[in-house]
Protein backbone atom coordinates (compact mmCIF):
# COMPACT_ATOMS: atom_id res chain seq x y z
CA UNK A 1 0.00 0.00 0.00
CA UNK A 2 1.47 3.46 -0.87
CA UNK A 3 0.43 6.03 1.77
CA UNK A 4 1.45 9.90 1.84
CA UNK A 5 0.81 12.26 4.59
CA UNK A 6 0.66 15.70 3.65
CA UNK A 7 2.22 17.96 7.19
CA UNK A 8 2.82 21.29 7.09
CA UNK A 9 5.49 23.33 9.58
CA UNK A 10 3.54 25.95 11.37
CA UNK A 11 4.42 28.74 13.92
CA UNK A 12 4.13 27.20 17.49
CA UNK A 13 0.69 27.69 18.05
CA UNK A 14 1.85 28.35 22.23
CA UNK A 15 3.90 32.05 21.31
CA UNK A 16 2.32 34.75 19.95
CA UNK A 17 1.90 35.40 16.38
CA UNK A 18 2.23 38.58 14.27
CA UNK A 19 2.13 39.36 10.82
CA UNK A 20 4.75 40.93 8.89
CA UNK A 21 3.89 44.64 7.95
CA UNK A 22 5.38 44.30 4.74
CA UNK A 23 2.86 42.14 3.24
CA UNK A 24 0.75 40.81 5.82
CA UNK A 25 1.64 37.49 5.93
CA UNK A 26 2.28 35.47 9.11
CA UNK A 27 5.48 36.56 10.16
CA UNK A 28 7.80 33.24 10.53
CA UNK A 29 11.18 35.26 11.15
CA UNK A 30 11.08 35.18 15.15
CA UNK A 31 8.65 32.31 15.42
CA UNK A 32 9.45 29.09 16.99
CA UNK A 33 8.71 26.51 13.96
CA UNK A 34 7.21 23.22 14.59
CA UNK A 35 5.90 20.31 12.90
CA UNK A 36 1.86 21.17 13.32
CA UNK A 37 0.41 18.63 16.32
CA UNK A 38 -2.49 17.44 14.06
CA UNK A 39 0.16 16.15 11.32
CA UNK A 40 1.93 14.51 13.78
CA UNK A 41 -1.40 12.45 14.41
CA UNK A 42 -1.46 11.88 10.17
CA UNK A 43 1.77 10.83 10.45
CA UNK A 44 0.50 8.15 13.19
CA UNK A 45 -2.46 6.67 11.15
CA UNK A 46 0.17 6.11 8.20
CA UNK A 47 2.78 4.41 10.36
CA UNK A 48 0.32 2.24 12.33
CA UNK A 49 -0.98 1.55 9.05
CA UNK A 50 2.83 0.23 8.20
CA UNK A 51 2.70 -1.73 11.21
CA UNK A 52 0.92 -4.14 10.74
CA UNK A 53 0.94 -4.26 6.72
CA UNK A 54 3.26 -3.72 3.52
CA UNK A 55 3.23 -0.21 3.40
CA UNK A 56 5.22 2.86 1.55
CA UNK A 57 4.97 5.99 3.34
CA UNK A 58 6.24 9.19 1.77
CA UNK A 59 5.60 12.24 3.45
CA UNK A 60 5.25 15.47 1.61
CA UNK A 61 5.13 19.25 3.18
CA UNK A 62 4.97 22.33 0.98
CA UNK A 63 7.02 25.29 2.58
CA UNK A 64 10.52 27.37 2.73
CA UNK A 65 13.76 25.62 3.41
CA UNK A 66 12.78 25.22 7.23
CA UNK A 67 10.16 23.03 6.64
CA UNK A 68 12.54 20.32 5.72
CA UNK A 69 12.87 19.22 9.32
CA UNK A 70 9.23 18.44 9.27
CA UNK A 71 9.79 16.31 7.01
CA UNK A 72 12.41 14.56 9.11
CA UNK A 73 10.62 14.37 11.55
CA UNK A 74 8.25 12.08 10.09
CA UNK A 75 11.14 10.51 8.69
CA UNK A 76 12.35 9.73 12.05
CA UNK A 77 8.86 8.54 13.15
CA UNK A 78 9.47 5.81 10.80
CA UNK A 79 8.25 7.32 7.43
CA UNK A 80 10.12 5.80 4.06
CA UNK A 81 10.90 8.82 1.77
CA UNK A 82 10.32 12.68 1.47
CA UNK A 83 9.11 15.45 -0.95
CA UNK A 84 9.48 19.17 -0.36
CA UNK A 85 8.40 21.57 -2.25
CA UNK A 86 9.83 24.71 -1.94
CA UNK A 87 9.64 27.58 -4.16
CA UNK A 88 9.86 31.46 -3.20
CA UNK A 89 7.15 32.17 -5.73
CA UNK A 90 4.83 30.33 -3.34
CA UNK A 91 5.64 32.80 -0.46
CA UNK A 92 1.97 33.34 0.65
CA UNK A 93 -0.11 31.17 -1.38
CA UNK A 94 -3.60 30.78 -1.08
CA UNK A 95 -5.64 27.52 0.65
CA UNK A 96 -6.03 27.13 -3.57
CA UNK A 97 -2.65 26.86 -4.76
CA UNK A 98 -1.21 25.10 -1.85
CA UNK A 99 -3.85 22.75 -2.87
CA UNK A 100 -2.62 22.02 -6.65
CA UNK A 101 0.98 21.90 -5.57
CA UNK A 102 0.40 19.35 -3.06
CA UNK A 103 -1.94 17.52 -5.43
CA UNK A 104 0.67 17.64 -8.47
CA UNK A 105 3.34 16.67 -5.54
CA UNK A 106 1.06 13.64 -4.64
CA UNK A 107 0.73 12.82 -8.44
CA UNK A 108 4.47 12.08 -8.50
CA UNK A 109 3.83 8.91 -6.33
CA UNK A 110 3.03 5.89 -8.19
CA UNK A 111 -0.16 4.42 -7.50
CA UNK A 112 -0.94 5.98 -4.51
CA UNK A 113 -3.68 3.88 -2.25
CA UNK A 114 -4.22 6.45 0.56
CA UNK A 115 -3.53 10.33 0.99
CA UNK A 116 -3.28 11.48 4.84
CA UNK A 117 -3.63 15.05 6.56
CA UNK A 118 -4.35 17.07 9.21
CA UNK A 119 -8.27 18.58 9.27
CA UNK A 120 -6.87 21.85 10.32
CA UNK A 121 -3.71 23.43 10.87
CA UNK A 122 -2.68 25.88 13.66
CA UNK A 123 -1.61 28.69 12.04
CA UNK A 124 -3.76 29.47 8.80
CA UNK A 125 -7.50 27.32 10.37
CA UNK A 126 -8.57 27.31 6.99
CA UNK A 127 -9.65 23.24 7.48
CA UNK A 128 -10.15 23.01 3.61
CA UNK A 129 -6.91 22.67 2.16
CA UNK A 130 -7.66 18.36 2.30
CA UNK A 131 -11.04 19.25 0.99
CA UNK A 132 -9.39 20.70 -2.27
CA UNK A 133 -6.71 18.26 -2.64
CA UNK A 134 -9.28 15.45 -3.01
CA UNK A 135 -11.23 17.69 -5.59
CA UNK A 136 -8.30 17.94 -7.78
CA UNK A 137 -7.39 13.92 -7.48
CA UNK A 138 -10.69 13.08 -7.58
CA UNK A 139 -11.00 11.04 -4.41
CA UNK A 140 -13.30 10.84 -2.23
CA UNK A 141 -12.95 13.10 0.70
CA UNK A 142 -12.72 11.57 3.89
CA UNK A 143 -12.45 14.46 6.19
CA UNK A 144 -12.34 15.05 10.18
CA UNK A 145 -11.66 11.32 10.96
CA UNK A 146 -11.48 10.50 14.38
CA UNK A 147 -11.56 6.57 13.66
CA UNK A 148 -10.51 5.21 10.80
CA UNK A 149 -10.15 1.60 9.43
CA UNK A 150 -8.44 0.39 6.41
CA UNK A 151 -9.03 -2.46 4.41
CA UNK A 152 -10.15 -5.18 1.66
CA UNK A 153 -9.61 -1.94 -0.69
CA UNK A 154 -11.72 0.11 1.30
CA UNK A 155 -12.09 3.07 3.79
CA UNK A 156 -14.35 3.15 6.68
CA UNK A 157 -13.81 6.10 8.84
CA UNK A 158 -15.81 8.32 11.42
CA UNK A 159 -16.33 11.09 10.94
CA UNK A 160 -17.01 13.94 13.92
CA UNK A 161 -18.14 17.70 12.98
CA UNK A 162 -20.52 19.88 15.37
CA UNK A 163 -23.85 18.73 13.98
CA UNK A 164 -22.66 15.57 15.41
CA UNK A 165 -21.35 12.13 14.23
CA UNK A 166 -21.44 10.52 10.66
CA UNK A 167 -20.04 7.01 9.34
CA UNK A 168 -18.48 6.77 5.82
CA UNK A 169 -17.35 4.48 3.42
CA UNK A 170 -15.43 4.93 0.43
CA UNK A 171 -13.15 2.81 -1.55
CA UNK A 172 -9.53 3.49 -2.16
CA UNK A 173 -7.75 5.61 -3.22
CA UNK A 174 -8.66 8.15 -1.00
CA UNK A 175 -8.04 11.24 1.06
CA UNK A 176 -8.63 10.84 4.40
CA UNK A 177 -8.33 14.24 6.77
CA UNK A 178 -7.79 13.61 11.03
CA UNK A 179 -9.21 15.28 13.90
CA UNK A 180 -6.98 15.84 16.87
CA UNK A 181 -8.34 13.03 18.81
CA UNK A 182 -7.32 10.32 16.75
CA UNK A 183 -4.56 8.94 18.32
CA UNK A 184 -1.03 9.91 20.33
CA UNK A 185 1.39 10.15 17.92
CA UNK A 186 4.49 8.06 18.74
CA UNK A 187 8.10 9.55 19.47
CA UNK A 188 10.95 9.30 17.12
CA UNK A 189 13.48 6.96 18.70
CA UNK A 190 16.70 7.96 18.86
CA UNK A 191 17.60 4.98 15.61
CA UNK A 192 15.08 6.98 13.62
CA UNK A 193 16.54 10.00 14.37
CA UNK A 194 19.72 8.74 12.98
CA UNK A 195 17.67 6.59 10.14
CA UNK A 196 15.92 9.64 9.09
CA UNK A 197 19.33 11.46 7.92
CA UNK A 198 19.90 8.84 5.61
CA UNK A 199 16.59 8.71 4.23
CA UNK A 200 15.69 10.22 0.20
CA UNK A 201 14.11 13.81 0.27
CA UNK A 202 13.65 15.54 -3.06
CA UNK A 203 13.30 18.89 -3.28
CA UNK A 204 11.07 19.93 -6.00
CA UNK A 205 10.15 23.51 -7.40
CA UNK A 206 7.43 24.96 -9.49
CA UNK A 207 9.13 24.18 -12.40
CA UNK A 208 9.83 20.66 -11.44
CA UNK A 209 5.84 20.36 -10.52
CA UNK A 210 4.09 22.30 -13.52
CA UNK A 211 6.87 22.39 -16.50
CA UNK A 212 4.46 23.61 -19.05
CA UNK A 213 3.18 26.26 -16.68
CA UNK A 214 3.90 30.35 -17.50
CA UNK A 215 4.66 31.86 -14.55
CA UNK A 216 2.64 34.75 -15.86
CA UNK A 217 -0.71 31.84 -15.54
CA UNK A 218 0.66 30.98 -12.42
CA UNK A 219 -1.75 32.73 -9.17
CA UNK A 220 -0.37 32.49 -5.92
CA UNK A 221 -2.98 34.18 -4.49
CA UNK A 222 -6.54 35.12 -5.49
CA UNK A 223 -6.89 37.85 -2.83
CA UNK A 224 -5.93 40.18 -1.15
CA UNK A 225 -5.69 41.82 2.33
CA UNK A 226 -6.63 45.64 2.22
CA UNK A 227 -5.77 45.75 5.69
CA UNK A 228 -4.58 44.46 9.25
CA UNK A 229 -4.81 46.38 12.25
CA UNK A 230 -3.91 44.45 15.59
CA UNK A 231 -6.38 44.35 18.24
CA UNK A 232 -5.91 45.45 21.67
CA UNK A 233 -4.69 43.33 24.08
CA UNK A 234 -7.15 42.69 27.07
CA UNK A 235 -6.46 43.87 30.20
CA UNK A 236 -6.88 42.82 33.70
CA UNK A 237 -10.09 44.05 35.68
CA UNK A 238 -11.14 43.75 38.90
CA UNK A 239 -9.57 40.37 40.86
CA UNK A 240 -10.57 39.20 44.48
CA UNK A 241 -9.66 36.59 46.70
CA UNK A 242 -12.56 34.90 47.56
CA UNK A 243 -13.13 34.93 51.48
CA UNK A 244 -16.39 32.49 51.74
CA UNK A 245 -18.52 35.01 49.41
CA UNK A 246 -16.40 35.16 45.91
CA UNK A 247 -19.65 33.94 44.53
CA UNK A 248 -22.07 36.74 45.83
CA UNK A 249 -19.52 39.06 44.61
CA UNK A 250 -19.64 37.71 41.28
CA UNK A 251 -23.35 37.98 41.35
CA UNK A 252 -23.20 41.62 42.10
CA UNK A 253 -20.67 42.50 40.11
CA UNK A 254 -22.70 40.70 37.01
CA UNK A 255 -25.78 42.58 38.01
CA UNK A 256 -24.06 45.72 38.34
CA UNK A 257 -23.18 44.94 34.16
CA UNK A 258 -26.36 43.91 33.62
CA UNK A 259 -25.08 40.83 32.87
CA UNK A 260 -27.66 39.21 35.18
CA UNK B 1 -29.07 43.01 -10.51
CA UNK B 2 -26.65 39.83 -10.27
CA UNK B 3 -27.55 37.00 -7.67
CA UNK B 4 -25.01 36.60 -4.64
CA UNK B 5 -25.72 32.77 -4.20
CA UNK B 6 -25.82 31.39 -0.58
CA UNK B 7 -25.91 27.88 0.02
CA UNK B 8 -29.35 26.30 2.80
CA UNK B 9 -27.99 24.79 5.83
CA UNK B 10 -30.70 22.54 6.81
CA UNK B 11 -32.18 19.05 7.86
CA UNK B 12 -34.50 18.07 5.76
CA UNK B 13 -37.38 19.72 7.25
CA UNK B 14 -36.13 23.22 8.80
CA UNK B 15 -33.70 26.16 7.40
CA UNK B 16 -31.20 26.71 10.05
CA UNK B 17 -30.97 29.88 11.62
CA UNK B 18 -26.78 30.54 9.92
CA UNK B 19 -28.94 30.38 6.70
CA UNK B 20 -30.95 33.57 7.28
CA UNK B 21 -27.92 34.98 8.60
CA UNK B 22 -26.26 34.56 5.33
CA UNK B 23 -29.12 36.07 3.64
CA UNK B 24 -29.23 39.31 5.62
CA UNK B 25 -25.25 39.30 4.80
CA UNK B 26 -25.94 38.68 1.02
CA UNK B 27 -28.62 41.48 1.07
CA UNK B 28 -25.32 44.18 0.92
CA UNK B 29 -23.89 42.44 -2.10
CA UNK B 30 -27.54 41.91 -4.17
CA UNK B 31 -30.57 39.56 -4.78
CA UNK B 32 -29.85 36.24 -2.48
CA UNK B 33 -30.91 33.56 -4.65
CA UNK B 34 -31.20 30.73 -1.75
CA UNK B 35 -29.31 27.15 -3.06
CA UNK B 36 -31.33 24.01 -1.70
CA UNK B 37 -29.44 20.24 -2.14
CA UNK B 38 -31.31 17.86 -0.72
CA UNK B 39 -33.84 14.70 -1.31
CA UNK B 40 -36.92 15.45 -3.60
CA UNK B 41 -39.31 18.15 -1.77
CA UNK B 42 -37.08 19.68 0.08
CA UNK B 43 -36.76 22.45 -1.71
CA UNK B 44 -40.95 22.74 -1.67
CA UNK B 45 -40.59 22.40 1.83
CA UNK B 46 -38.53 25.36 2.38
CA UNK B 47 -39.32 27.47 -0.08
CA UNK B 48 -41.47 29.79 2.13
CA UNK B 49 -39.03 30.67 4.74
CA UNK B 50 -36.37 31.49 2.40
CA UNK B 51 -38.66 34.06 0.70
CA UNK B 52 -39.65 35.11 4.04
CA UNK B 53 -35.50 36.13 4.69
CA UNK B 54 -35.22 37.57 1.67
CA UNK B 55 -34.77 35.35 -0.71
CA UNK B 56 -35.17 36.48 -4.25
CA UNK B 57 -34.86 33.00 -6.06
CA UNK B 58 -34.81 29.71 -4.58
CA UNK B 59 -33.05 27.27 -6.57
CA UNK B 60 -33.42 23.34 -6.03
CA UNK B 61 -31.07 21.05 -6.60
CA UNK B 62 -32.77 17.10 -5.66
CA UNK B 63 -31.85 14.03 -6.06
CA UNK B 64 -32.05 10.88 -3.66
CA UNK B 65 -28.08 10.66 -3.68
CA UNK B 66 -27.66 13.96 -2.48
CA UNK B 67 -28.02 12.82 1.17
CA UNK B 68 -25.86 10.10 1.02
CA UNK B 69 -22.87 11.08 -0.43
CA UNK B 70 -20.60 13.42 1.90
CA UNK B 71 -20.45 17.25 0.47
CA UNK B 72 -19.62 16.44 -3.11
CA UNK B 73 -23.59 16.87 -4.51
CA UNK B 74 -23.65 20.41 -2.75
CA UNK B 75 -20.26 21.11 -4.54
CA UNK B 76 -21.60 20.21 -7.71
CA UNK B 77 -25.07 21.82 -7.16
CA UNK B 78 -23.15 25.20 -5.95
CA UNK B 79 -20.95 25.25 -9.06
CA UNK B 80 -23.74 24.42 -11.71
CA UNK B 81 -25.35 27.22 -9.86
CA UNK B 82 -22.99 29.42 -10.04
CA UNK B 83 -22.47 28.86 -13.79
CA UNK B 84 -26.07 28.86 -15.05
CA UNK B 85 -27.09 32.23 -12.74
CA UNK B 86 -23.94 34.14 -13.62
CA UNK B 87 -23.77 34.69 -9.72
CA UNK B 88 -21.49 37.44 -8.62
CA UNK B 89 -20.65 36.05 -5.57
CA UNK B 90 -21.12 32.88 -3.30
CA UNK B 91 -21.98 32.96 0.24
CA UNK B 92 -21.54 29.77 2.74
CA UNK B 93 -21.94 29.01 6.69
CA UNK B 94 -18.56 28.76 8.05
CA UNK B 95 -19.37 25.20 9.75
CA UNK B 96 -16.99 22.16 9.23
CA UNK B 97 -19.07 20.81 5.99
CA UNK B 98 -19.02 24.61 4.56
CA UNK B 99 -15.58 25.60 4.50
CA UNK B 100 -15.33 22.70 2.45
CA UNK B 101 -17.71 22.96 0.22
CA UNK B 102 -16.60 26.55 -0.53
CA UNK B 103 -12.68 25.56 -0.83
CA UNK B 104 -13.68 22.71 -3.33
CA UNK B 105 -15.98 25.27 -5.15
CA UNK B 106 -13.20 28.04 -5.35
CA UNK B 107 -11.13 25.80 -6.63
CA UNK B 108 -13.77 24.63 -9.43
CA UNK B 109 -13.98 27.98 -10.22
CA UNK B 110 -10.26 29.09 -9.84
CA UNK B 111 -11.73 32.24 -7.66
CA UNK B 112 -11.01 33.58 -4.49
CA UNK B 113 -11.74 32.13 -1.11
CA UNK B 114 -12.58 34.37 1.76
CA UNK B 115 -12.72 32.59 5.16
CA UNK B 116 -14.70 33.21 8.50
CA UNK B 117 -15.92 36.83 7.45
CA UNK B 118 -17.82 38.29 10.37
CA UNK B 119 -18.22 41.58 8.73
CA UNK B 120 -19.00 42.17 4.74
CA UNK B 121 -19.56 45.77 2.92
CA UNK B 122 -21.44 46.30 -0.17
CA UNK B 123 -18.02 45.88 -2.37
CA UNK B 124 -17.38 42.60 -1.48
CA UNK B 125 -14.54 43.66 1.35
CA UNK B 126 -15.11 41.34 4.12
CA UNK B 127 -13.57 41.45 7.75
CA UNK B 128 -12.04 38.22 9.34
CA UNK B 129 -10.70 38.02 12.93
CA UNK B 130 -7.17 36.22 12.50
CA UNK B 131 -4.59 34.40 15.29
CA UNK B 132 -7.37 33.77 18.26
CA UNK B 133 -8.78 37.09 18.10
CA UNK B 134 -5.48 38.92 17.98
CA UNK B 135 -6.10 41.28 14.52
CA UNK B 136 -9.05 42.54 12.53
CA UNK B 137 -8.27 41.78 9.04
CA UNK B 138 -10.11 43.80 5.84
CA UNK B 139 -9.45 41.70 2.47
CA UNK B 140 -10.84 41.21 -0.59
CA UNK B 141 -10.74 38.71 -3.72
CA UNK B 142 -8.84 39.53 -6.85
CA UNK B 143 -9.48 36.60 -9.32
CA UNK B 144 -12.56 35.42 -9.86
CA UNK B 145 -16.17 35.57 -8.47
CA UNK B 146 -15.45 35.72 -3.96
CA UNK B 147 -16.17 32.74 -2.74
CA UNK B 148 -17.24 33.89 1.09
CA UNK B 149 -17.89 31.68 4.27
CA UNK B 150 -19.30 33.49 7.13
CA UNK B 151 -19.05 32.63 10.58
CA UNK B 152 -22.11 32.26 12.66
CA UNK B 153 -23.38 34.47 14.28
CA UNK B 154 -21.95 37.30 13.01
CA UNK B 155 -25.18 38.66 11.02
CA UNK B 156 -28.64 39.09 12.76
CA UNK B 157 -31.24 37.52 10.58
CA UNK B 158 -33.70 39.87 9.53
CA UNK B 159 -37.65 39.29 7.51
CA UNK B 160 -37.57 40.70 4.35
CA UNK B 161 -41.05 39.41 2.77
CA UNK B 162 -41.36 38.96 -0.76
CA UNK B 163 -41.68 36.42 -3.33
CA UNK B 164 -38.93 33.94 -4.60
CA UNK B 165 -38.68 32.65 -7.82
CA UNK B 166 -38.29 28.69 -7.87
CA UNK B 167 -35.91 26.92 -10.22
CA UNK B 168 -34.80 23.59 -10.56
CA UNK B 169 -31.35 22.58 -11.41
CA UNK B 170 -30.34 18.62 -12.63
CA UNK B 171 -27.98 17.35 -10.81
CA UNK B 172 -24.83 15.25 -12.25
CA UNK B 173 -25.11 11.52 -10.76
CA UNK B 174 -21.88 10.65 -8.31
CA UNK B 175 -19.28 9.31 -9.08
CA UNK B 176 -18.84 6.88 -6.26
CA UNK B 177 -15.04 5.76 -6.84
CA UNK B 178 -14.99 9.96 -5.96
CA UNK B 179 -17.06 10.14 -3.34
CA UNK B 180 -17.36 9.13 0.21
CA UNK B 181 -20.83 7.55 1.18
CA UNK B 182 -22.68 8.78 4.33
CA UNK B 183 -23.75 5.44 5.75
CA UNK B 184 -24.99 6.99 9.38
CA UNK B 185 -25.25 10.13 10.40
CA UNK B 186 -26.17 10.62 14.49
CA UNK B 187 -26.88 14.06 15.35
CA UNK B 188 -25.80 15.88 18.07
CA UNK B 189 -27.92 15.03 21.11
CA UNK B 190 -29.65 18.56 21.15
CA UNK B 191 -30.57 18.82 24.86
CA UNK B 192 -32.54 21.96 26.59
CA UNK B 193 -29.37 24.16 26.62
CA UNK B 194 -28.27 27.15 23.37
CA UNK B 195 -25.75 25.90 21.25
CA UNK B 196 -22.53 26.76 21.77
CA UNK B 197 -21.29 29.48 19.17
CA UNK B 198 -25.07 31.08 19.66
CA UNK B 199 -25.20 30.92 23.34
CA UNK B 200 -25.11 34.57 24.83
CA UNK B 201 -23.41 33.15 27.96
CA UNK B 202 -21.32 30.16 28.23
CA UNK B 203 -19.93 28.50 31.17
CA UNK B 204 -16.76 26.24 30.16
CA UNK B 205 -14.85 23.89 32.41
CA UNK B 206 -11.53 22.92 32.63
CA UNK B 207 -8.77 20.35 34.05
CA UNK B 208 -9.31 21.70 37.67
CA UNK B 209 -13.27 20.91 37.80
CA UNK B 210 -11.36 17.23 37.78
CA UNK B 211 -13.55 14.53 36.38
CA UNK B 212 -17.18 14.27 34.68
CA UNK B 213 -18.75 14.55 37.86
CA UNK B 214 -17.27 17.98 38.56
CA UNK B 215 -18.97 19.27 35.45
CA UNK B 216 -22.24 19.35 37.67
CA UNK B 217 -21.31 22.24 38.92
CA UNK B 218 -20.38 24.05 35.00
CA UNK B 219 -23.56 22.68 34.18
CA UNK B 220 -26.00 24.16 36.97
CA UNK B 221 -24.53 27.24 36.85
CA UNK B 222 -24.60 27.53 32.82
CA UNK B 223 -28.31 25.95 33.36
CA UNK B 224 -28.89 28.71 36.20
CA UNK B 225 -27.53 31.48 33.63
CA UNK B 226 -30.12 29.83 30.35
CA UNK B 227 -25.88 29.60 29.36
CA UNK B 228 -24.69 26.63 27.06
CA UNK B 229 -21.53 24.80 29.02
CA UNK B 230 -17.69 24.53 27.39
CA UNK B 231 -14.87 22.57 28.06
CA UNK B 232 -11.12 23.09 27.43
CA UNK B 233 -9.23 20.71 25.85
CA UNK B 234 -7.65 19.46 29.20
CA UNK B 235 -10.77 18.56 30.06
CA UNK B 236 -11.86 17.16 26.83
CA UNK B 237 -9.17 15.12 26.73
CA UNK B 238 -9.70 13.41 30.44
CA UNK B 239 -13.07 12.29 29.26
CA UNK B 240 -14.75 14.72 31.21
CA UNK B 241 -16.82 16.68 29.03
CA UNK B 242 -17.47 15.44 25.17
CA UNK B 243 -15.85 17.06 22.30
CA UNK B 244 -18.14 18.93 20.77
CA UNK B 245 -18.23 21.26 23.98
CA UNK B 246 -14.39 21.71 23.12
CA UNK B 247 -13.52 25.85 23.14
CA UNK B 248 -10.28 27.05 21.73
CA UNK B 249 -8.12 26.81 18.61
CA UNK B 250 -9.00 23.19 17.21
CA UNK B 251 -12.63 23.31 19.30
CA UNK B 252 -15.30 26.00 19.07
CA UNK B 253 -14.44 29.93 18.82
CA UNK B 254 -17.63 31.36 21.07
CA UNK B 255 -17.97 35.40 21.17
CA UNK B 256 -20.60 35.36 24.05
CA UNK B 257 -21.61 38.67 26.19
CA UNK B 258 -20.53 36.21 28.87
CA UNK B 259 -17.60 33.95 29.15
CA UNK B 260 -17.22 32.02 32.65
CA UNK B 261 -14.45 30.20 32.98
CA UNK B 262 -13.90 27.71 35.88
CA UNK B 263 -10.44 25.76 36.71
CA UNK B 264 -9.37 26.97 33.14
CA UNK B 265 -5.36 28.09 33.11
CA UNK B 266 -5.81 30.18 29.95
CA UNK B 267 -3.64 28.74 27.23
CA UNK B 268 -2.91 30.77 24.18
CA UNK B 269 -5.08 28.02 22.48
CA UNK B 270 -7.78 28.43 24.84
CA UNK B 271 -7.78 32.03 24.62
CA UNK B 272 -7.78 31.89 20.75
CA UNK B 273 -11.07 30.49 21.17
CA UNK B 274 -12.79 32.92 23.57
CA UNK B 275 -10.94 36.08 24.18
CA UNK B 276 -13.60 38.08 21.74
CA UNK B 277 -15.98 37.48 24.51
CA UNK B 278 -17.34 40.80 25.64
CA UNK B 279 -17.40 39.83 29.32
CA UNK B 280 -14.69 37.71 30.82
CA UNK B 281 -15.49 36.18 34.28
CA UNK B 282 -12.20 33.60 35.80
CA UNK B 283 -12.16 31.57 38.69
CA UNK B 284 -9.01 29.88 39.50
CA UNK B 285 -7.25 29.02 42.77
CA UNK B 286 -3.83 29.36 40.92
CA UNK B 287 -3.27 33.05 41.47
CA UNK B 288 -0.69 32.97 38.34
CA UNK B 289 -2.70 31.78 36.28
CA UNK B 290 -2.81 33.85 33.02
CA UNK B 291 -6.59 33.19 32.55
CA UNK B 292 -6.88 35.99 35.72
CA UNK B 293 -4.87 38.43 34.01
CA UNK B 294 -7.22 38.73 30.42
CA UNK B 295 -10.47 38.47 33.00
CA UNK B 296 -12.85 41.54 33.97
CA UNK B 297 -13.36 39.86 36.96
CA UNK B 298 -11.17 37.38 38.59
CA UNK B 299 -11.36 35.39 41.43
CA UNK B 300 -8.80 33.49 43.17
CA UNK B 301 -10.38 30.52 44.73
CA UNK B 302 -11.69 27.21 44.49
CA UNK B 303 -14.14 26.65 42.10
CA UNK B 304 -16.09 24.37 44.21
CA UNK B 305 -17.10 26.97 46.38
CA UNK B 306 -16.91 29.82 44.17
CA UNK B 307 -19.89 28.37 41.48
CA UNK B 308 -22.42 27.01 43.39
CA UNK B 309 -22.47 29.90 45.68
CA UNK B 310 -22.93 32.10 42.54
CA UNK B 311 -25.69 29.56 41.03
CA UNK B 312 -27.52 29.72 43.72
CA UNK B 313 -27.49 33.92 43.50
CA UNK B 314 -28.83 33.48 40.12
CA UNK B 315 -31.45 31.30 41.00
CA UNK B 316 -32.25 33.28 43.56
CA UNK B 317 -32.25 36.30 41.77
CA UNK B 318 -34.36 34.74 38.92
CA UNK B 319 -36.68 33.81 41.25
CA UNK B 320 -37.51 37.46 41.72
CA UNK B 321 -37.80 38.14 38.80
C1 LIG C 1 -2.13 22.55 18.59
C2 LIG C 1 -2.85 22.72 19.90
C3 LIG C 1 -4.21 23.01 19.89
C4 LIG C 1 -4.90 23.20 21.09
N1 LIG C 1 -6.22 23.51 21.04
C5 LIG C 1 -6.88 23.76 22.20
C6 LIG C 1 -8.27 24.12 22.20
O1 LIG C 1 -8.93 24.17 21.16
N2 LIG C 1 -8.86 24.39 23.38
C7 LIG C 1 -8.19 24.32 24.58
O2 LIG C 1 -8.81 24.59 25.63
N3 LIG C 1 -6.90 23.96 24.60
C8 LIG C 1 -6.24 23.66 23.46
N4 LIG C 1 -4.93 23.26 23.51
C9 LIG C 1 -4.36 22.90 24.84
C10 LIG C 1 -3.85 24.06 25.64
O3 LIG C 1 -2.50 24.31 25.31
C11 LIG C 1 -3.94 23.72 27.15
O4 LIG C 1 -3.24 22.52 27.39
C12 LIG C 1 -5.37 23.55 27.67
O5 LIG C 1 -6.17 24.64 27.26
C13 LIG C 1 -5.34 23.48 29.19
O6 LIG C 1 -6.63 23.26 29.68
P1 LIG C 1 -6.99 23.66 31.16
O7 LIG C 1 -6.80 25.12 31.32
O8 LIG C 1 -8.33 23.09 31.47
O9 LIG C 1 -5.94 22.81 32.03
P2 LIG C 1 -4.72 23.29 32.89
O10 LIG C 1 -3.79 24.10 32.12
O11 LIG C 1 -4.21 22.07 33.57
O12 LIG C 1 -5.39 24.24 33.96
C14 LIG C 1 -6.23 23.80 34.97
C15 LIG C 1 -6.45 24.99 35.89
O13 LIG C 1 -7.40 24.67 36.86
C16 LIG C 1 -7.02 25.28 38.09
N5 LIG C 1 -7.69 24.56 39.16
C17 LIG C 1 -7.48 23.29 39.59
N6 LIG C 1 -8.34 22.96 40.55
C18 LIG C 1 -9.13 24.04 40.76
C19 LIG C 1 -10.21 24.32 41.65
N7 LIG C 1 -10.69 23.39 42.50
N8 LIG C 1 -10.76 25.54 41.58
C20 LIG C 1 -10.31 26.48 40.74
N9 LIG C 1 -9.28 26.27 39.88
C21 LIG C 1 -8.72 25.05 39.89
C22 LIG C 1 -5.52 25.19 38.10
O14 LIG C 1 -4.97 26.20 38.94
C23 LIG C 1 -5.18 25.41 36.62
O15 LIG C 1 -4.94 26.78 36.33
C24 LIG C 1 -4.22 23.07 22.32
C25 LIG C 1 -2.86 22.77 22.33
C26 LIG C 1 -2.17 22.59 21.14
C27 LIG C 1 -0.69 22.29 21.19
N1 LIG D 1 1.97 23.73 3.00
C1 LIG D 1 1.49 22.51 3.27
N2 LIG D 1 2.26 21.41 3.08
C2 LIG D 1 1.77 20.18 3.34
N3 LIG D 1 0.55 19.94 3.82
C3 LIG D 1 -0.27 20.98 4.03
C4 LIG D 1 0.14 22.32 3.77
N4 LIG D 1 -0.89 23.15 4.07
C5 LIG D 1 -1.90 22.36 4.51
N5 LIG D 1 -1.53 21.05 4.49
C6 LIG D 1 -2.33 19.88 4.90
O1 LIG D 1 -3.69 20.27 5.04
C7 LIG D 1 -4.13 20.13 6.39
C8 LIG D 1 -5.17 21.19 6.75
O2 LIG D 1 -4.68 22.48 6.49
P1 LIG D 1 -5.60 23.78 6.38
O3 LIG D 1 -6.63 23.51 5.38
O4 LIG D 1 -4.63 24.86 6.00
O5 LIG D 1 -6.19 24.01 7.75
C9 LIG D 1 -2.84 20.18 7.20
O6 LIG D 1 -2.98 19.54 8.45
C10 LIG D 1 -1.89 19.43 6.28
O7 LIG D 1 -2.06 18.02 6.38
Amino acid sequence: MNIVVLVKQVPDSGAERTLSRADHTLDREDADLVLDEINERAAEEALSLKDTADAHVTVVSMGPESALEAVRKVLAMGADRGIHVCDDRLRGADVLTTAKVLAAAVRRVADVDLVLAGDATTDGQASAVPAVVADLLALPQVTHVRKLDVGAGRVRAERRTENGEATLDAPLPALVSVTEKINEPRYPSFKGIMAAKKKPVDTVDLDDLFPDADDAGFLVTRTRVVEAVARPARSAGTRITDDGSAGRQVAAYLIAHKLL
Amino acid sequence: MPDVLVLVDHDGHHVNKSTYELLAAARRLGDPAALVVGTPGTAARLGESLARHGATGVLAAESAEAAEFLLTPAVDALELAVRETAASAVLVSATTDGREVAARLAARLDAGLLIDAVDLDASGVVTQIVFGGSYTVRSQVTHGIPVITVRPGSFEPAEHPGTAVERTLTLPAVDPAASARVTDRRAAPAGDRPGLTEAAVVVSGGRGVAGAEGFEVVEELADAMGGAVGASRAAVDAGYYPHQFQVGQTGASVSPRLYVALGISGAIQHLAGMQTSKTIVAVNKDPEAPILDLADYAVVGDLFAVAPQLTREVAARRAVG
